[in-house]
């Protein structure tokens, strides 16, 4: 299982960017973070989920 | 005028009082870049100048606009001028001693290491939701040993107790509500920004007083 945003998904195996695709998240508007450490833009593709993995998705809204 | 100002021992000197001597010294040592001078941005500089950060880095493309003037800290005669020139200005009355350096353009993956490079921490303070996730993305991938203070979630009148400081990575905090988009018809009503540019100013602090949690 893979902890997402403290929920737990059964997606151990996919890349990051398998993952956003099901989701509704703008992949320009997020930062993803896992087990500490942010997740280069360019490694979404190669970037695999494992068991265990607590990932978090920050999406970011507008104003300032 | 010019004569009543304290000099630079005086101004240590009342803010060692408040801050202890110490943390003074952090403060004074330390250099903040703040991308963004809009409602966060030049709120974060006015809580930083009058903390005593030693040297702010201002970064901003634009101008001061009227529909900024209900959160921002420009004056109406400063409608026009260039955001980093207006603020710099009104930062040099505030607090005097504060070093500024003013960048007048666009951050983007290109620029952002040259323009950020000799700051401590980084404030992301932009308007667009892109934005923020362009940079806060940026400087962690490329600049790792930095600290970056972002926001989410500052728009309309929701209660003041929903703003909150997270902190996502050792070297990451987001401050905000996280949900409340300007974009969804609902206005930024200068409280509630100010309380989430406070939340920043506050964590950089704290930061630079080597307290890391939130």
């Amino acid at each position: 299982m893979v902890k997402i945003n403290g929920e737990e998904l059964n997606i151990a195996g996919k890349s990051i960017s398998e993952f956003l695709a099901t989701t509704n998240y703008d992949p320009k508007r997020i930062a993803v973070e896992r087990n500490g450490d942010i997740v280069p833009k360019a490694q979404y593709d190669e970037t695999m989920l494992c068991d265990g993995d607590v990932v978090e998705v920050v999406s970011f809204v507008g104003g300032g | 005028m010019v004569d009543l100002i304290p000099t630079k021992e005086q101004w240590h000197r009342a803010l060692c009082e408040r801050h202890g001597e110490d943390i003074q010294r952090y403060f004074e040592s330390a250099t903040v870049a703040i991308c963004g001078l809009g409602g966060l941005g030049s709120n974060i500089a006015v809580a930083l100048a009058r903390a005593g950060v030693g040297k702010l880095v201002l970064v901003d493309f634009d101008k001061v606009d009227i529909t900024n003037l209900h959160r921002q800290q420009y004056k109406a005669d400063q409608i026009g001028r260039y955001k980093t020139e207006a603020l710099a200005e009104n930062l040099k009355e505030i607090a005097p001693y504060t070093e500024l350096a003013l960048h007048t353009v666009r951050v983007n993956d290109e620029n952002a290491v040259n323009l950020l490079q000799n700051a401590d921490i980084i404030c992301e303070a932009f308007d667009d939701a892109e934005c923020k996730a362009q940079l806060v993305n940026t400087v962690l991938e490329k600049m790792p040993h930095k600290y970056i203070v972002a926001a989410s979630g500052m728009a309309g009148f929701s209660s003041a107790n929903t703003i909150k400081t997270r902190k996502i990575t050792s070297k990451f905090y987001l401050c905000g509500d996280e949900v409340s988009d300007a974009k969804d018809g609902v206005g930024l009503v200068s409280s509630r920004v100010m309380i989430c540019a406070a939340h920043q100013a506050h964590m950089v602090l704290r930061i630079l007083a080597n307290e890391f949690e939130v």
